[in-house]
């Protein structure tokens, strides 16, 4: 049983139709982490220690188990408890919420990377609390790190093949169900991989050219001191 | 120039240390420092690197609290409030109205970088005075221009030199209209040649008089010709002080004479601190 390139492009048009899918819980779930991971970060960093511990200790639980670990946990034990969500709320929460431990702790690298005169000068002149953090910390720090997030970006995206532990119909879930109609696996598996390929690489190679792009900003920024 | 006004003998000082004591650890910085500043009064610091002299300036400001002792900035306490008849910790909202009447300008100019010049001198008018964002602007680019960057209102501060950067620095926190203003050291991360045009910017505010100074500096004939008076710093502890000419010139303790004469050896070529040590 060899390469088919007759099969292979008769079964392309039905992989394509599983992008979007893929596309949307990569984006939503990503969307989500970002959103997740600022207050997560800013909690951690908190000197109110009934804060800080508890979200510390959960994110610390979440980042140190499997993603498809927790994913079965929401899909299959949560509807005990009355939590019923759909395979694509699951697969967007799971993946989101299982990310943003990690961007939380991008976020934390790039706010601990704003100097200290910052907040000297932010104290000198009076600033409250909050101005200080919008429009002098947060400013400075979410920039550097959006390399990072990119690079995040991708991996999720490349974990989308887990949301089909939950039934979630995308592109792997796909491949599977048309090689066991025609029991030709070796066409729709290739191809998957050649379709992440096409998606990923491109993205990789725009997020070093941000970061190469970032770097010189930074550089310039920094031989002319601060 | 002569830039020194009378300073009111009398006046209630505008600054008051009492007893101030700062420890690191069990490292005493300071001990036990007494000060008063009267409104106006230029005061300038002088000592060996690690005396404490950086410390007391930023005890002021609120950057770092005392161990011990207490700090009155117009007759109100700094780092304490009155609640039910009790002296307690000052909370955010009264360190937020008591610092407003302190200025700082830094060694290394801790300008926002991601905010053009009119920005960085603007922004706490705006958003701590609230003043109309125009009004705001007006009195920004007026205080720009007293220090010489009327040009550069839209640069970003990475587009500039050290000396600009640093008289843009001084023009945020003058806009404020502090009563008291600490400088620490505010020429020493400046290539030589810039240090001129930053000492003349702080000698012509100094010159209109109203506005307290706290000057850290290593430049001795900057200190004599601005400051009142003069407080030498060893050892967490203020050792001798006085008029300029008394300090620079008629030294009486050891540690103030060995530190000018160590002072003289390593400029031992520069005129002016020679003329400032007085020893031409
Ligand atoms: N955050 C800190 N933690 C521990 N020790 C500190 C801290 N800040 C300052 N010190 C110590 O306190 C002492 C006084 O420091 P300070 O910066 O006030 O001295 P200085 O007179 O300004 O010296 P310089 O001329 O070098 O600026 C130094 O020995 C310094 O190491
Ligand atoms: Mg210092």
């Amino acid at each position: 049983m060899w390469w088919d390139w007759n099969y292979a492009w008769s079964i392309v048009p039905e992989l394509l139709r599983a992008i979007p899918i893929t596309l949307a819980a990569t984006l939503e779930g990503f969307v989500l982490a970002c959103l997740l991971g600022l207050p997560m970060a800013l909690a951690k960093r908190s000197q109110l220690r009934w804060l800080s511990w508890p979200v510390t200790a959960i994110a610390e639980f979440i980042r140190c188990t499997p993603l498809i670990i927790q994913l079965f946990f929401y899909y299959y034990a949560l509807p005990s408890f009355g939590i019923v969500m759909s395979a694509m709320t699951t697969g967007v929460i799971g993946l989101g919420l299982h990310y943003s431990t990690y961007l939380a702790e991008v976020y934390r690298s790039g706010i601990d990377s704003v100097p200290r005169g910052q907040w000297e000068a932010s104290r000198a002149l009076n600033f409250s609390r909050g101005h200080t953090w919008l429009r002098i910390v947060l400013p400075q720090s979410v920039p550097p790190t959006i390399p990072v997030m990119g690079n995040y970006l991708i991996v999720m995206f490349k974990e989308t093949p887990t949301l089909s532990a939950i039934t979630l119909v995308e592109l792997l879930t796909t491949a599977k169900n048309i090689g066991s109609q025609s029991f030709r696996y070796l066409e729709a598996f290739t191809l998957v991989g050649i379709l992440f390929l096409i998606m990923s690489y491109p993205s990789a190679w725009l997020v070093r050219k941000l970061e190469v792009h970032l770097g010189r900003r930074e550089r310039r920024a920094a031989s002319h001191g601060r | 120039m002569d830039v020194k006004r009378k300073v009111e003998e009398s006046a209630p000082p505008i600054v008051r240390y009492k007893g101030i004591s700062k420890a690191y650890g069990d490292h005493q910085v300071l001990d036990h420092i007494d000060l008063d500043i009267r409104p106006g009064e230029k005061i300038a610091l002088i000592g060996p690197s690690g005396s404490g002299k950086t410390t007391l300036a930023r005890l002021l400001m609120t950057l770092e609290k005392p161990t011990s002792g207490t700090i009155e900035v117009n007759g109100e306490q700094l780092w304490h409030m009155e609640r039910k008849g009790k002296l307690v910790e000052a909370d955010e909202k009264h360190l937020h109205r008591v610092r407003g009447q302190i200025g700082m300008v830094f060694q290394h100019f801790n300008l926002f970088p991601h905010m053009n010049i009119i920005r960085n001198v603007m922004e706490a008018l705006v958003h701590v005075q609230k003043l109309p964002k125009a009004e705001a602007e007006a009195r920004s680019l007026e205080m720009l221009e007293r220090v010489g960057l009327k040009d550069r209102t839209h640069h970003y501060p990475s587009q500039l030199s050290g000396g600009q950067k640093q008289r843009v620095a001084i023009a945020r926190a003058l806009v404020m209209q502090p009563r008291i203003m600490l400088f620490d050291e505010v020429t020493s991360a400046l290539d030589p040649e810039l240090v001129g045009e930053v000492l003349d910017v702080i000698k012509n505010v100094a010159s209109e008089g109203e506005m307290a100074m706290m000057l850290i500096t290593h430049e001795m004939d900057f200190a004599r010709d601005i400051a009142d008076r003069v407080l030498f710093t060893d050892g967490g502890r203020i050792v001798e002080q006085g008029p300029p000419e008394q300090i620079l010139e008629h030294p009486r303790s050891e540690r103030l004479k060995l530190f000018l004469a160590r002072f003289r050896r390593h400029f031992g070529d520069s005129a002016d601190v020679m003329t400032a040590v007085g020893l031409e």
